[in-house]
């Protein structure tokens, strides 16, 4: 050891410093090197972390920090799941174009492969909703009447009876579910975006929540029947009764009021 | 108009009486007689189908085809009637996907009723007379001799009636009258019984398990993730039962799950369990469902008068006119691992009523 002390100034100690510490670094990655090889039929999946993660360093860690535990700006990622990216970044609510009390939605910045990608990084930081597969909130088959009932007891205190959205405090507001894709419906149901709270399987179980989606895709598309016809907004009775007064009342004084003006006198005075 | 002397000079010419304006120097105004005078009525100025018969006949014609246009809209009613289908959805442009037979019947019996009016008025205003009358005033009272004619009736009829001499018909009469109206009076027993103690208490009792109403099961703490609405009612409760609108509407609950921490209320946490908190779902204003949870802030809005409640304080009013703060009920779990209650709610549920002190 001494003699090895008093070498330490030598011009050269720092060469064989230097070569110990190659050595050793190439030690041990010719010792993990073949760990990552038996890895390789997971590598699509870690690929995708990876390329998930560089997405989110360009596009999400501004708010929600370098290694998504969030800063005082954006909450905290891990634990969300992949079923919360999917949604968020999906319907382009993220990322967000400025602080307010709600993100509201916009064209989405990400395609969907993009989508998965983030999803498969924010899944890694910790276990959470998993993105469901088509099978899960296909409406095919489900009971429209018990997701009527469901919608009632659950979701139309903030959604409005009709799915048309509605008012919350300071700002926020319950979005309309008119034409929401199927997959986005359940997703906001497992995750709870926002502020929405969420209804888990554990209190709402799948085939509610499939019930559910089926009961909106046949009150609240495009393609979904109005026997009344005009709905106004679907707001309640309160629009209809107004509308009534204002304008068909409207026109018929209107049209009152024209006869009356109209002379039929040959001679006009 | 002319207060000043002389100020008709800077007015336009326009603006002033001719008359007047030229005669006021002299100091003799001509006055053309009364001016309070009838003016009578305006000459009767005749219509083109007074004077032409081609277009007489013209409005006619209008006339009769509006007739017409309805008997026809009537009998496509009637069609539709018979033959649409009532679950038929077509698509009209500006309404949507409408049913066939509710837009048909509501398109041919409005033109068939509109075609009558706009047909009466045209006949009215083209061919019926026009020629203005004037129904001059006359005074309403009757001659003194119908009038004492009607008073000689009267009497005699009383007479004739024996109203007067047979005592027991007129006050029977007279008691059946003033009997009649009791039935009214009694049918009001119907805006009772008075509550009595019955809004001071709800169903929840000691031991009863916590279901939930989407799967009827008895909830579970690990049922109930942090940030999610769950709600609930007692055990033994079916929508079919008679009662069930006057049990649920004072014991329906809402459970949400809050990191034990961001409690502030100590006793909000200490009857909750592991920040499980259960709370009324009904407003304490005039007793509106309340549900409208958001999950960051904790707060319930009620969607009535905007009473805001803040879940994370112990159910406190932070807005709205909500007079007192959401009744908690206690929560514990039993020896099977579910939620249960630990009793009733300490405080009456719901809105204020005038006993409730």
């Amino acid at each position: 050891m001494k003699k090895l002390s008093a070498r330490r100034r030598h011009p050269l100690a720092a060469l064989v410093v230097l070569l110990f510490a190659l050595a050793a670094t190439g030690g041990l990655y010719a010792a993990f090197a073949p760990a990552d090889k038996a890895q390789a039929d997971t590598s699509s999946q870690s690929l995708a972390i990876q390329e998930g993660q560089k997405l989110y360093s360009v596009g999400c860690a501004t708010c929600h920090g370098t290694s998504g535990k969030g800063t005082k700006t954006g909450p905290s990622l891990v634990g969300v799941g992949s079923a919360a990216v999917d949604f968020q970044v999906g319907t382009g609510r993220m990322p967000a174009q400025q602080q307010g009390p709600q993100i509201p939605e916009k064209k989405a910045i990400y395609n969907q492969a993009q989508v998965d990608q983030l999803a498969a990084y924010i899944a890694s930081l910790g276990p959470g909703p998993v993105k469901p597969t088509s099978q899960q909130y296909s409406p095919d088959g489900a009971d429209i009447a018990n997701g009527g009932q469901l919608f009632r007891t659950n979701c139309s205190q903030c959604h409005n009876a009709s799915g048309k959205g509605g008012a919350l405090t300071e700002g926020k507001y319950a979005p309309s579910l008119e034409n929401a894709p199927p997959k986005y419906i359940y997703e906001a149901m497992l995750t709870g975006p926002q502020n929405m709270p969420s209804f888990p399987d554990s209190t709402m179980p799948q085939k509610d929540k499939k019930d559910i989606i089926a009961y909106l895709g046949a009150t609240d598309s495009d393609k979904a029947a109005n026997p009344g016809g005009l709905e106004l907004g679907g707001i309640g009775p309160v629009s209809e009764g107004l509308f009534g007064w204002v304008f068909g009342l409207g026109a018929l004084i209107a049209l009152a009021i024209w006869v009356a003006t109209h002379t039929t006198k040959a001679r006009k005075s | 108009m002319s207060s000043e002397p002389g100020s008709h000079e800077d007015m336009s010419e326009d603006n002033l009486p001719s008359e007047r304006a030229h005669d006021a120097h002299h100091g003799a105004v001509a006055v053309a007689g009364d001016a309070f005078a009838d003016p009578g009525l305006p000459a009767h100025l005749p219509r083109r189908q007074d004077l032409d018969e081609q277009a007489a006949k013209h409005s006619e014609r209008v006339v009769a085809g509006l007739f017409v246009l309805s008997m026809l809209a009537t009998i496509g009613f009637i069609a539709s009637y018979v033959t649409l289908k009532p679950g038929k959805i077509v698509y009209i442009f500006p309404v949507g996907h409408v049913s066939a037979l509710n837009f048909a019947l509501g398109l041919t019996l409005g033109l068939a009723l509109f075609c009558i009016g706009a047909g009466a008025v045209h006949w009215a205003r083209t061919l019926m007379s026009d020629v203005e009358t004037p129904a001059e005033r006359h005074p309403i009272e009757a001659s003194p001799e119908v009038r004492a004619q009607v008073i000689a009736d009267f009497k005699q009829g009383a007479a004739e009636s024996q109203f007067g001499r047979r005592k027991l018909i007129r006050n029977t009469m007279f008691g059946a009258m003033a009997m009649v109206p009791l039935s009214g009076l009694v049918l009001l027993r119907d805006l009772g019984p008075l509550p009595g103690k019955s809004l001071r208490t709800t169903a929840w009792r000691k031991g009863m398990t916590l279901i939930n109403p989407n799967t009827n099961l008895p909830l579970r703490p690990e049922d109930i993730t942090t940030g999610s609405l769950t709600f609930a009612q007692p055990p033994g409760l079916s929508e079919d039962d008679d009662d069930f609108q006057d049990v649920i509407a004072k014991a329906a609950l809402m459970i949400v799950r809050i990191e034990p921490d961001e409690i502030k209320d100590k006793r909000e946490l200490d009857w909750g369990h592991q920040g499980i908190v259960a709370f009324s779902k009904i407003c304490t204003h005039v007793g509106c469902p309340i549900s409208l949870y958001e999950q960051q802030t904790h707060h319930v809005l009620c969607p009535c008068h905007q009473s805001t409640f803040d879940l994370a304080d112990g159910g406190r009013v932070i807005f709205g006119p909500a007079g007192h703060a959401l009744p908690q009920l206690r929560i514990s779990v039993n020896g099977s691992g579910y939620l249960e209650a630990l009793g009733d709610f300490a405080e009456p549920v719901g809105p204020s009523f005038w006993e409730r002190g």
